[in-house]
């Protein structure tokens, strides 16, 4: 097969699961209410804000013929002023958020692309700037963009635990990082507090899936990474549990510690509950980042 | 070697069992597989250690279940066998074993039991080593001893045959034994055949002889034996016992050519004897559809007989000797007696030269006087072969000189000139009644009705041998019938008309009576073998062994002398052979064959054919370790943590138990709920309204659709016409009652089941009672109608049981185009051409200035198109069309078409002819002309 015919393929491949996202992500987002925010003085924004009698050195074309015309003196129509945030994502592509532990429940890379989609969705009808960190997608907002970070979102990368890329972030901007944070912690914290550094503030989503918060496995088990470079064998696996749930709840604290110091948010999403109630935490989380 | 009631094929094998312990040692050391387990956070896992280690041996109750397994699968494949045939001490154990078998027809009535005894004797012999050889007296073969596995396997292709053995075949058979030693094992019919005592004295010389032989003696069925219309049957057996009854069936076919039983006769065998008789009247109709006897649950030849032309049909000519009187048919002279004989006789119409070469068995002369010099010659000749000759006397005869003065060779006696009338307008006297039969009459026993009376006759003259000749006087003692034998037959003369003209006894049922004395006096008695010299005689059905009959057609012809004389034999196979212009039977048990039983020498061994069945247990033992094996899997799953208990046992025990009785629940408890409660609901339901309905075809789609097209159609219904249909229903044409429903809608797909012979039975009292079927092979877009698509050829199939009159293409004029809309072409989905209903009478024909023809007084039984009109009608529950017709406003049109079809076709079923009716022939002039 040449090049371009693989190509081809796999972008076909790729775009169809393209709409099915959006469309999940805009049905999500759909459930949850909101308006611009609009900075209560005028400027350039779709909202009427107020009329002004025409001062000199307005256009002609900015005059508002219709309301001038029910008096004697020419206004101008003013718009609210409004503000744009740009808000950048990671999510983490890697090979460990393939996992899923039953037929029913989705892997964790689908919710957490679900999640930052709807995120985006939610953001992007809020006149944001939305784009994706690691100079994958600039921020920009609009209708077009929604498109763009679908196809964006819905390509999977090689590694096998993922960590934080901070490239590309926008000072004084938002971040939101969705990952299960399994990898190393250290460039975690690293990337963390690069962020924090150039004033970037933002939220911290994990996605477990609820086999890695229960630990359901007994009996002689050869446990592998999903892209099969870690390994570990143990003859009772569920001796196992106790320290494994342990070493688990520190990594949770350690992570949490870090945001608190950051001045990030810290959430914790399982695979298992609904995506809807995390989206309302995320848009509230996303609301006090604002008011912040 | 033997173990208690079990051998071994292979007890070598048994050795391996000293192996298991050492498995046990290697078993034990090997802990199970660990499982592989994608997991992310294995991450977190590096590093950690198991605190001990456990379960890294196989525990023991798993151990004894792999070892359980391989000493099945030892124990099983050492081929152990549970009652291995017992060995017979006195024989030598390495002498070749030969096997005697009659084969025989008397030996095909137990030939299961036999091949199976002969079976475990080959398979005993086997396991022994020893050579074996199978001898059969009726094809003797020289002996050939081989390995029993190669016998064992032509076992079955191992036959009876419908003879029994001739002299000459067992002393062929003798002489081919061979040196010897060997053993013999005799399997006896249980018959004493000639020459066996010769071929036991060679046997015995060469080695040990036992004889198997059953207990139950074979029951045998002799020729039936005809006398003056009542038939003797007698069954026979070789020995005496206790009293038996049997059932002997009288095998033919009915008037639609059905083969059935005809008739069945009980007889009744006393303790004591070996013969029993019965005697079995019919009536002549029903003796001459007979083909053969057999007693029932026989299966062997002997207890068949068949019939040949003893019981065929005969053939009667019948020769008038003027018929100037066009169209008084009754006043001929042959019309009484072609009434008499129509029934019981297959009657031939011609000139006496034209018949006279077909053989008839009787020839009627009425009223003949003259004949001719070549007629009389070769009806002479005809005669004297066994013909019988029947003259009526008349008119014409009285005024002839035939046999006036010498008697002629076809009249029984010398007549007066111009003979006598009695109680007539013009002579004296009370017409003459009949007098009572005499014992030597053919007609002995026959009732004479008090009202037969004869007017006039022709006289006899007195002679020296009236007397002997007179079979039937006048009460005044004139001879009334007379007899003359020639040569092998004879010739009778009545000496009155053979109409009513002379006296009422043609009018009588004692006529018919005495002419079927007299025709069956007239069949041909079995020929001598002198008589078939220089014949050839060709096999038209010939009896296996099993008393089935076969093509005889490829086999040779036999010449007619060995066929009534010769044993039956490989050349001469029992069966219904053809000559020249008649069929002979060959029986296997002929009118004076008696069965003699064998009786065997004391010193003997004679045993029963029963043995206990060798069952060989390798093949449980096998299944038995592969389960073990299984449980093994699971077992091993389940220690490795792969098998999670509860659900895996829930699935597995779903898997093999609960499955079958679950389902078997449930259909019972619908099957059980529908039985009583639903049948009269429906029938409630079907009734209440006018309810279409469609025959469920078992292809859920097609039902679907059927179903979805008649709701259409009923809603159209509802909404133009005064017809108001509830739901259609669905109708199973083998459980449901069809008679509520005025139209069956019958979507055609080539995979349905054939119904029932109970169905079409149904199905055609529903045709019969005014209902309707539509059939819908559903192609008119591929096909045009006819047998040449699968479902075109699948109708034919299901419509060859019904009764169907004859179709034809709609016409113009069908009551059908007119019942509602008036219409010209029925489309549906498709727009196929042509759509079948019952043919017009051919006497419909169109009258000038009427636009329709006088039709069917009723209503078509079927309709038969491919338009799929069911697709057409479809609806769905809001009333939406479910498939497309056709494009655009034309495709609507189609349908709206379709759906006045099936408007026309309900008001057709529900109003019948009423269209037809001329009174609306004006207005519908008038519409038609616009």
């Amino acid at each position: 097969m040449t090049g371009a015919a693989s190509l081809r393929a796999r972008a076909e491949a790729d775009s169809a699961r393209l709409p099915p996202l959006l469309a999940r992500a805009e049905h999500l987002a759909g459930t949850v209410l909101l308006g611009e925010h609009g900075r209560r003085r005028a400027g350039t924004g779709d909202d009427f804000w107020q009329y002004r009698p025409v001062q000199p050195g307005d256009a002609y074309r900015d005059i508002d013929w219709r309301r001038s015309a029910r008096s004697d003196t020419e206004f101008v129509r003013q718009r609210e002023w409004q503000v744009a945030q740009s808000v950048m994502m990671w999510v983490d592509d890697s090979a460990s958020m393939r996992f899923t532990s039953g037929d029913a429940i989705p892997e964790k890379a689908d919710r957490a692309r679900l999640l930052a989609m709807a995120a985006a969705v939610l953001l992007l009808r809020a006149g944001e700037r939305v784009g994706l960190s690691g100079g994958r997608l600039p921020p920009r907002r609009g209708e077009a963009q929604k498109h763009r970070l679908a196809a964006a979102l819905s390509q999977t990368g090689a590694a096998e635990y993922g960590s934080p890329d901070i490239r590309g972030l926008l000072p004084h901007g938002k971040a939101l990082f969705v990952s299960d944070f399994l990898g190393d912690l250290d460039r975690v914290r690293d990337g963390l507090t690069a962020a924090a550094d150039r004033g970037v503030r933002g939220i911290v989503l994990q996605v477990l899936d609820p086999a890695e918060e229960a630990f359901p496995y007994r009996g002689r088990t050869i446990f592998e990474s999903m892209g099969g470079s870690l390994a570990h064998e143990t003859l009772k696996a569920d001796e196992l549990r106790a320290r494994y749930l342990e070493r688990l709840a520190a990594r949770k604290d350690e992570l949490r510690r870090l945001c608190d110091a950051t001045g990030w948010q810290y959430g914790i999403h399982h695979t298992g509950t609904s995506a809807q109630a995390e989206l309302l935490w995320l848009y509230s989380a996303f609301e006090a980042e604002g008011r912040a | 070697m033997t173990l208690g009631p079990i051998g071994f094929a292979a007890p070598w094998l048994l050795v391996a069992l000293v192996a298991l312990p050492l498995l046990w040692l290697i078993l034990r050391a090997v802990p199970p597989a660990p499982i592989r387990r994608r997991f992310p956070g294995v991450a977190l896992l590096l590093g950690l250690r198991d605190e001990d280690s456990v379960s890294d041996r196989t525990p023991w109750w798993l151990l004894l279940l792999r070892m359980l397994a391989v000493a099945a699968l030892i124990v099983g494949l050492a081929g152990p066998v549970l009652n291995p045939e017992p060995e017979n001490a006195a024989a030598d154990r390495d002498m070749p074993l030969l096997f005697v078998l009659d084969g025989s027809w008397a030996s095909a009535r137990d030939w299961p039991a036999r091949r199976a005894l002969l079976d475990g004797m080959m398979a005993e012999a086997g396991r022994q080593g020893r050579r074996v050889a199978v001898l059969r007296l009726t094809e003797p073969e020289a002996p050939v001893f081989r390995a029993a596995a190669d016998w064992r396997s032509r076992l079955s292709g191992l036959a009876p045959h419908a003879w029994a053995p001739t002299r000459q075949m067992i002393e062929t058979a003798t002489g081919m034994l061979g040196a010897g030693p060997f053993e013999t094992r005799w399997l006896s019919d249980g018959l004493d055949h000639a020459g066996r005592t010769g071929l036991l004295a060679a046997l015995r010389d060469r080695g040990p002889v036992t004889v198997r032989e059953s207990p139950r003696s074979v029951l045998a069925l002799a020729p039936p034996q005809t006398n003056e219309g009542v038939l003797t049957l007698s069954v026979q057996r070789p020995r005496a016992g206790a009293a038996r009854e049997v059932t002997v069936e009288a095998h033919g076919r009915d008037p639609a050519g059905a083969p059935r039983v005809l008739a069945r006769l009980p007889v009744r065998m006393p303790a004591g004897e070996t013969r029993a008789t019965g005697e079995l009247a019919l009536p002549s109709e029903l003796r001459a559809r007979i083909d053969r006897f057999e007693i029932a649950a026989q299966r062997h030849a002997g207890a068949v007989s068949l019939g040949d032309d003893s019981l065929r049909r005969r053939e009667v000519a019948l020769i008038a000797g003027r018929e100037d009187r066009e169209g008084l048919e009754l006043l001929s002279p042959l019309h009484y007696l072609e009434k008499a004989l129509a029934p019981t006789a297959d009657l031939l119409d011609g000139a006496l030269m034209e018949v006279l070469p077909a053989n008839p068995d009787a020839v009627v002369l009425a009223d003949v006087a003259r004949l001719s010099g070549a007629e009389q010659e070769a009806l002479l000749d005809w005669a004297e072969d066994g013909g019988l000759l029947v003259r009526f006397a008349g008119p014409q005869l009285a005024a002839s000189d035939v046999s006036r003065d010498e008697e002629a060779p076809l009249m029984p006696v010398r007549l007066r000139a111009g003979g006598r009338t009695v109680g007539g307008a013009m002579s004296w006297g009370e017409p003459k009644a009949l007098a009572p039969f005499g014992e030597d009459s053919p007609f002995h026993g026959l009732d004479i009705p008090g009202d037969v009376t004869v007017n006039a006759q022709v006289v006899a003259q007195p002679d020296p041998t009236l007397s002997d000749r007179v079979i039937a006087r006048l009460s005044d003692g004139t001879p009334l019938v007379t007899r003359k034998a020639i040569g092998a037959g004879q010739v009778v003369l009545f000496h009155v008309t053979a109409n009513a003209e002379w006296s009422s006894l043609p009018l009588s049922g004692l006529f018919v009576q005495m002419l079927e004395r007299l025709a069956v006096s007239s069949a041909v008695a079995q020929p001598e073998a002198g008589q078939l010299e220089g014949t050839t005689w060709q096999p038209v059905q010939v009896l296996d062994a099993f008393g089935q009959l076969d093509d005889g057609g490829t086999l040779p012809g036999v010449p007619g002398e060995t066929l009534v004389a010769a044993p039956l034999g490989p050349d001469l196979r029992p069966g219904v052979y053809e000559g020249a212009d008649r069929q002979l039977a060959r029986n296997v048990i002929g009118a004076d064959t008696r069965l003699a039983p064998v009786e065997w020498p004391a010193d003997v061994p004679v045993t029963g054919l029963a043995r206990p069945d060798e069952t060989p247990l390798g093949g449980w033992l096998l299944a038995l370790a592969l389960l073990l094996l299984t449980a093994d899997i699971l077992a091993a799953l389940a220690l490795s943590g792969r098998l999670r208990p509860a659900r895996a046992t829930a699935a597995l025990l779903a898997a093999a138990l609960l499955v079958p009785a679950g389902d078997a629940a449930v259909a019972q408890g619908q099957g059980g709920g529908r039985a009583e409660g639903s049948a009269e609901a429906r029938a409630i339901k079907a009734t209440s309204e006018v309810v279409l309905a469609h025959v469920l075809t078992g292809n859920r789609k097609v039902d679907n659709t059927a179903r979805a097209g008649l709701r259409g159609l009923s809603e159209t219904l509802f909404f133009r016409t005064s017809v108001e249909p509830a739901d259609p229903m669905g109708v199973d044409l083998e459980t449901d009652e069809l008679a509520f429903f005025p139209l069956l809608y019958w979507p055609v797909t080539p995979d349905q089941p054939r119904p029932s012979d109970a169905a079409y039975a149904k199905l055609n009292a529903y045709l019969r009672t005014g209902g309707m079927i539509l059939f819908d092979t559903r192609d008119a877009d591929v096909a045009g109608f006819g047998a040449s698509s699968p479902n075109g050829k699948k109708l034919q199939s299901l419509a060859r049981p019904l009764d169907i009159p004859p179709l034809e293409p709609v016409p113009d004029d069908h009551v059908l185009t007119r019942t509602f809309y008036l219409l010209q072409n029925f489309p549906g989905r498709y727009s196929g051409r042509d759509v079948w209903v019952e043919a017009a009478p051919p006497d419909a024909e169109k009258i000038e200035g009427m636009p329709f023809r006088d039709l069917n007084d009723g209503v078509t039984p079927v309709v038969i198109g491919g338009n799929d009109w069911a697709a057409a009608w479809a609806m769905d529950e809001d009333g939406n069309a479910l498939f497309p017709v056709g494009r655009g406003y034309a495709g609507e049109r189609q349908r709206e078409l379709s759906y006045r079809f099936g408007v026309n076709l309900v008001m057709h079923v529900l109003t019948g002819n009423y269209k037809s009716d001329q009174v609306h022939v004006p207005a519908l002039l008038d519409r038609l002309g616009q």
